[in-house]
């Protein structure tokens, strides 16, 4: 039970995360690579806010706030800015010029990070959220706990009902399908693109500023595994599909916390990739698999 | 000063030259045919002038504006609609969210929309019993109307139709072309791109014949219809030969 309520934590941060991913690559078919590391600055910004705002006596939630939204912000401005200098100039190239790129970014990211921050670990202050919790079934659930998976929802909620009855993505589903038609219809599909990334990007430092928070330890190469674990959530849900991707990161979280558990958590890791592997052997499409469309 | 003026057009692939220099223009009300082979440079025509490619030379001007360097979706804004070859409906969408897209200009005018939408359901009326299917799962004709009616929500000016009547029953091909009738006397110019010469000479007021990405020909559609080597060329090896010998008769 305890691995059950520990497992959702993190799968509500994995799957945040893999929705970036998923978006991304249902729009123009590319794994964002330094997807991951956008988590780690979005943890980074929000550990700064926090930082400078630590001696006023200001309200904890207020403070918690106010570190969400800043590193939401800077972090989705961050991806549209990516995604203008280094992405756009080669969506006409081949896939690998833009593969390469993002892996090039991603390197950039990290050592930037390390540059302004340090190659050692930040603490995130621990007194602002509460440590109190209550039992449930046995295992001990904190109030944090609660209130990050509820955040998560919401804010994968908000996503969802954006991409299915708002204009805008409406035409992010029909440009995923077709760009070309998406034009012929009206549709700015760089500036379409562009509100994607601002998406991803701010869903990612939400995801950061709670880990950093939950796990209270930040260092500049943590977006490595988390893109990692997430993309293998995304591949798990089956990449491009939105629902699926909050649906393969709860899953990968509670594999991992029960692999840590009943295993050992030297093996979490192994056995989350084990699971990339095999759906890519065996189920490439992923669990909610991309529909079956007919032409003509 | 014509509806929409195209001069001297030239396009490229790579390093081939896809469209030689190719002029034509379409006026009012028109419906204008561009007929010729596989290859010809008629959807290339098209492709340039609604800004999916881009012209190395030559210009596009649609009321009087300048679009040649305009982007696609800038150029739905000036009123020019493009139905692309092969339909390319959002197979992923629903028939009503693929007519929303089409008013994608209009998506801060809600209400527009919904007027749009049953103007364009009373063009065609099977939509509108379709309207919450996915468009993935519709028939060939029917996504050829979604196709058409999309192009139609922003109440464009001139529409230019890529092979509307391709892989179509010849009922539904009939159905089509009285359709896109309909949609000029609605004050709609066409553009109409057809590998199906007679019966879009039949339709059209005019036509421009291509080869190799050159206008090789152009007259009223009456006289196209006659040419010899037009009827040698795009008429002669079809199985039907009621067409020509009613030009026959009327000449």
């Amino acid at each position: 039970m305890q691995y059950l309520v520990n497992g959702l934590t993190i799968g509500s941060f994995y799957a945040l995360v893999a929705l970036g991913y998923t978006m991304i690559y249902g729009i123009i078919r590319l794994i964002n690579f330094a997807h991951g590391d956008l988590f780690m600055a979005g943890a980074f910004i929000g550990w700064t806010v926090l930082g400078a705002f630590a001696g006023m006596h200001a309200p904890a939630a207020l403070l918690l706030i106010v570190a969400l939204l800043v590193a939401m912000a800077v972090i989705g401005l961050l991806a549209v800015g990516i995604d203008r200098i280094a992405y756009q100039p080669l969506l006409r190239a081949s896939r690998l010029s833009i593969l390469i790129t993002a892996l090039g970014v991603s390197l950039a990211l990290e050592n930037g990070a390390m540059m302004l921050f340090g190659a050692g670990f930040d603490t995130y202050p621990t007194n602002l959220l509460p440590t109190t919790g209550f039992l449930l079934g046995g295992a001990h659930v904190t109030w944090v706990q609660v209130g990050m998976f509820v955040l998560s929802i919401l804010l994968m909620a908000a996503l969802y009902l954006f991409v299915q009855f708002t204009p805008v993505g409406t035409a992010m589903r029909a440009l995923s399908f077709d760009q070309d038609a998406a034009r012929l219809m009206g549709v700015n599909v760089e500036g379409v693109i562009m509100i994607t990334f601002l998406l991803g990007g701010s869903l990612a430092a939400a995801s950061g500023v709670m880990m950093g928070l939950y796990y209270t330890q930040i260092n500049f190469l943590m977006g490595f595994l988390m893109g990692l674990r997430a993309f293998t959530s995304a591949v798990l849900g089956g990449i491009g599909n939105i629902p699926g991707a909050m649906v393969g990161g709860l899953l990968i979280g509670l594999l991992q916390s029960f692999a840590a558990g009943y295993i050992s958590s030297q093996w979490q890791d192994v056995i989350v990739f084990a699971v990339l592997i095999l759906v890519l052997v065996f189920k490439p499409t992923g669990l909610l698999g991309e529909r079956v469309v007919e032409r003509m | 000063m014509a509806l929409l003026e195209v001069r001297g057009l030239h396009t490229f692939y790579g390093n081939i030259e896809a469209l030689k220099g190719v002029s034509l223009e379409v006026e009012e009300g028109e419906i204008v045919a561009l007929l010729g082979a596989n290859g010809a440079g008629k959807t290339t025509t098209l492709r340039t002038i609604s800004g999916l490619e881009r012209a190395r030379s030559g210009s596009v001007t649609l009321r009087g504006k300048d679009i040649t360097r305009a982007r696609a979706h800038e150029i739905v804004l000036l009123g020019l609609s493009h139905v692309p070859e092969g339909r390319r409906v959002f197979a992923n969408l629903t028939v009503e969210e693929n007519l929303n897209l089409g008013a994608y200009l209009f998506r801060r005018q809600p209400k527009r929309i919904e007027e749009r939408r049953e103007a364009v359901y009373g063009i065609f009326p099977r939509l509108h019993e379709r309207r919450s299917q996915l468009a993935g799962t519709l028939s060939g004709g029917e996504q050829q109307m979604l196709a058409i009616g999309r192009a139609m929500m922003v109440e464009p000016k001139v529409l230019a139709l890529d092979e509307p009547s391709m892989g179509l029953a010849p009922i539904l091909v009939r159905q089509i072309f009285s359709i896109i009738e309909e949609i000029r006397q609605r004050g709609t110019a066409i553009l109409l791109v057809e590998q199906n010469a007679r019966q879009a000479l039949r339709l059209a007021d005019r036509g421009y014949v291509l080869e190799t990405g050159q206008v090789v020909l152009q007259d009223t559609a009456q006289v196209l219809a006659e040419d010899p080597r037009v009827r040698a060329a795009y008429l002669g090896g079809e199985p039907e030969v009621k067409a020509p010998q009613e030009a026959d008769t009327q000449s």
